[in-house]
């Protein structure tokens, strides 16, 4: 879990011979978030989520846990989106809530990320017996239905934490992205920067992390936001259904009580729609970002101005 | 024929680890989450039961790990999944029996109306690039790809079952006043109750469809033949399906055949909403009820249908793509 990772453009590498082209591939993100209307949209609403993770209690006054409120009350200023069949302020643990699942979801996004990126390259550039046996290995778990093995896994260990439910998520679902870094680092084997690295005598590891992986940096970025966003989905899902800890203050863990009250039917459908949506908003953060992604990665996908030629029929 | 052989030594492979991932997760969890479901059924099982359960499980085994592995498969390869035992003293296979057509059928017919459906709006929306359709559709279904599924499914069971009463949000039929059979009624009853789980699944995968379509399109609109087609004078309608849509529709195709395989476990949580008798539902019951053989049997046979769908692919692509039978 812990493992270093290498390449995600947070961290600016220090080496002279990799700044060059991952300070590029930065400053062209930066660009191009502000020139792209979904990634502008995109943006922000991560941003307002990132702040409401860091700063539950400026926002909601009251605690998410204790049951210290007149159950079903309708929305009011006071409980801004009313209380729930326990007597708990659903707008604080809505609030208090973004905090479980952006952990989850920069956490899952990062190390599933870097185990690809470790794998994927690995495979492709040691090549041989290796990439035999890693790609096997990447085609097998590609090929097992996720979320039923996740809810195993999960049945098994029997409503632990958050630290489960990210292991689990990272350990089975690093398999697509290794592969599609797996089939571009491919394409870079037999180019000249590599063949000059390996004439200067550079080791294998060295090239790896500063040369193979810096020339991928928009499509780990991309991964990473594809990654984050399943972390989003799947985590909420298992929690949905009683499968995390549910003493865990998180949007999936209010829709399980949600669901077990009967919130729809009994007249409080606040309960369940409000921790819903955020995960829709949260989800649909990640989604613009990475179809942005995509527009800038794939210039034939790039929307055309209509005035600019307006073809056939 | 090598590449074939390749694909299926594959397969097999993966079949392996499935099953080996079966009987190694419940032996591996800590605190053995066997034991307890064991001690929970054990005033309601027979002798003969429990003895089975516990070579399923290797609890008091006396067996060594490797003979308990091979007794596992040789069970599994024989179609003896064991006693279910949320519905004791049903067996597995006859519990999963009775669930699998109502997912079949819900599933089944929404996975092709989304596939039909998203696949024209595609072609549609890379066709008049910029339109209407293509401003409005691709951003839209952007959006609904990240909604989580049991989400819509609750938003809907709300609006058009709670509110409004338009139609029925528990259950796969009325269970008090309609009784299973070929009839009029009954069908009338199924296709209602089906609505509301078919249009959340319809919302939440047909975007995946679009864009696709919409995507792979717009590459083959830039190529020589498709500009030679227009430089013709055909009509536009035969450039865009019989040229642009015809070439571009292989990877929905694909798509299409794998996504028959997810069908089985496609629609877990959108069953859980709305209490829809299907396999899906079954899974999460089994789950609850701590019915680990139910549970296991469940796996399998999703990944089973999952691997069937892959193969398929394959065939599909080979017979349909020159281009991949060469290069093999």
């Amino acid at each position: 879990m812990g493992m270093p990772v290498s390449g995600v453009p947070t961290e600016t590498p220090r080496s002279p011979a990799a700044q060059v082209p991952a300070g590029h591939a930065l400053a062209r993100i930066g660009r191009a978030i502000r020139s792209n209307h979904k990634a502008t949209t995109g943006t922000i609403l991560l941003v307002i989520f990132i702040l409401i993770a860091l700063f539950p209690g400026v926002i909601a006054h009251a605690s998410p846990t204790q049951d210290a409120y007149p159950p079903r009350l309708g929305p009011s200023s006071a409980h801004l989106l009313g209380t729930n069949a326990y007597g708990q302020d659903l707008f604080a643990q809505v609030i208090w809530g973004t905090r479980n699942v952006l952990i989850i979801a920069f956490v899952v996004g990062l190390a599933t990320t870097g185990l690809a990126v470790l794998i994927g390259v690995a495979a492709a550039y040691l090549g041989g017996g290796w990439d035999g046996t890693l790609s096997v290995l990447t085609d097998v778990l590609l090929v097992i239905p996720l979320f039923p093995l996740l809810i195993i896994i999960a049945a098994y260990a029997h409503g632990e934490g958050t630290l489960v439910l990210i292991t689990a998520i990272t350990l089975t679902s690093w398999s697509y992205t290794a592969r599609q870094l797996r089939s571009q680092a491919l394409t870079l084997r037999n180019r000249d920067f590599l063949e000059a690295a390996r004439v200067r005598g550079e080791r294998k590891l060295y090239v790896i992390v500063m040369e193979v992986i810096p020339t991928m940096t928009s499509l780990i970025v991309a991964s990473f936001l594809t990654n984050a966003l399943y972390a989003v989905l799947l985590s909420s899902s298992l929690q949905f259904i009683g499968l995390g800890d549910p003493n865990t203050v998180s949007w999936g863990t209010t829709l399980y009580w949600a669901q077990n009250n009967a919130a729809l039917q009994t007249g409080e459908p606040l309960w369940a729609i409000a921790p819903g949506f955020c995960i829709a908003l949260l989800g649909a953060a990640f989604a613009l970002l990475n179809y942005a992604f995509d527009e800038i990665g794939n210039p034939a996908l790039r929307p055309v101005r209509r005035s600019k030629r307006v073809r056939s029929t | 024929m090598r590449y074939a052989l390749r694909r299926l030594g594959f397969f097999v492979l993966t079949l392996w680890v499935a099953l080996t991932l079966n009987f190694l997760l419940p032996r591996l969890m800590p605190g053995n989450p066997a034991l307890a479901m064991m001690s929970k059924f054990h005033g309601e099982l027979g002798p003969h039961e429990l003895n089975a359960l516990e070579t399923l499980f290797g609890v008091n085994a006396h067996q060594s790990l490797l003979s308990q592995y091979f007794g596992y498969l040789h069970d599994v390869f024989t179609g003896n999944f064991g006693i279910s035992l949320s519905e004791y003293p049903a067996s597995v296979t006859s519990v999963i029996g009775s669930a699998i057509w109502w997912t079949v059928g819900l599933v089944g017919i929404t996975t092709v109306l989304a596939f039909l459906l998203g696949t024209g709006l595609g072609i549609v929306s890379a066709w008049r690039r910029g339109g209407k359709v293509d401003s409005i559709v691709p951003p839209v279904f952007v959006i609904t790809s990240a909604i989580p599924y049991f989400w819509v499914a609750m938003v809907l069971v709300l609006i058009f079952g709670i509110t409004l009463h338009w139609f029925p949000s528990q259950g796969g039929y009325y269970v008090t006043t309609d009784t299973p059979g070929l009839n009029l009624t009954f069908f009338q009853d199924v296709v209602n109750h089906a609505f509301l789980p078919a249009m959340a699944l319809l919302i939440t995968t047909i975007g995946t469809w679009i864009l696709t379509m919409r995507n792979t399109m717009i590459t083959t609109l830039a190529e020589d033949y498709v500009r030679m087609a227009r430089a013709k004078g055909l009509p536009g309608r035969r450039i865009m399906l019989d040229y642009a849509a015809r070439n571009a529709i292989l990877p929905n195709l694909v798509g299409f055949a794998m996504s028959l395989g997810f069908v089985v476990s496609g629609a877990i949580l959108v069953e859980y909403v709305f209490n829809y008798p299907g396999v899906g539902y079954m899974l999460l019951q089994a789950v609850s009820g701590e019915d680990f053989p139910l549970m296991q049997a469940l796996f399998l046979l999703i990944t089973v249908a999952v691997l069937l769908a892959i193969l398929a692919a394959d065939i599909l692509t080979a017979l349909l793509d020159p281009r991949t039978r060469a290069a093999r």
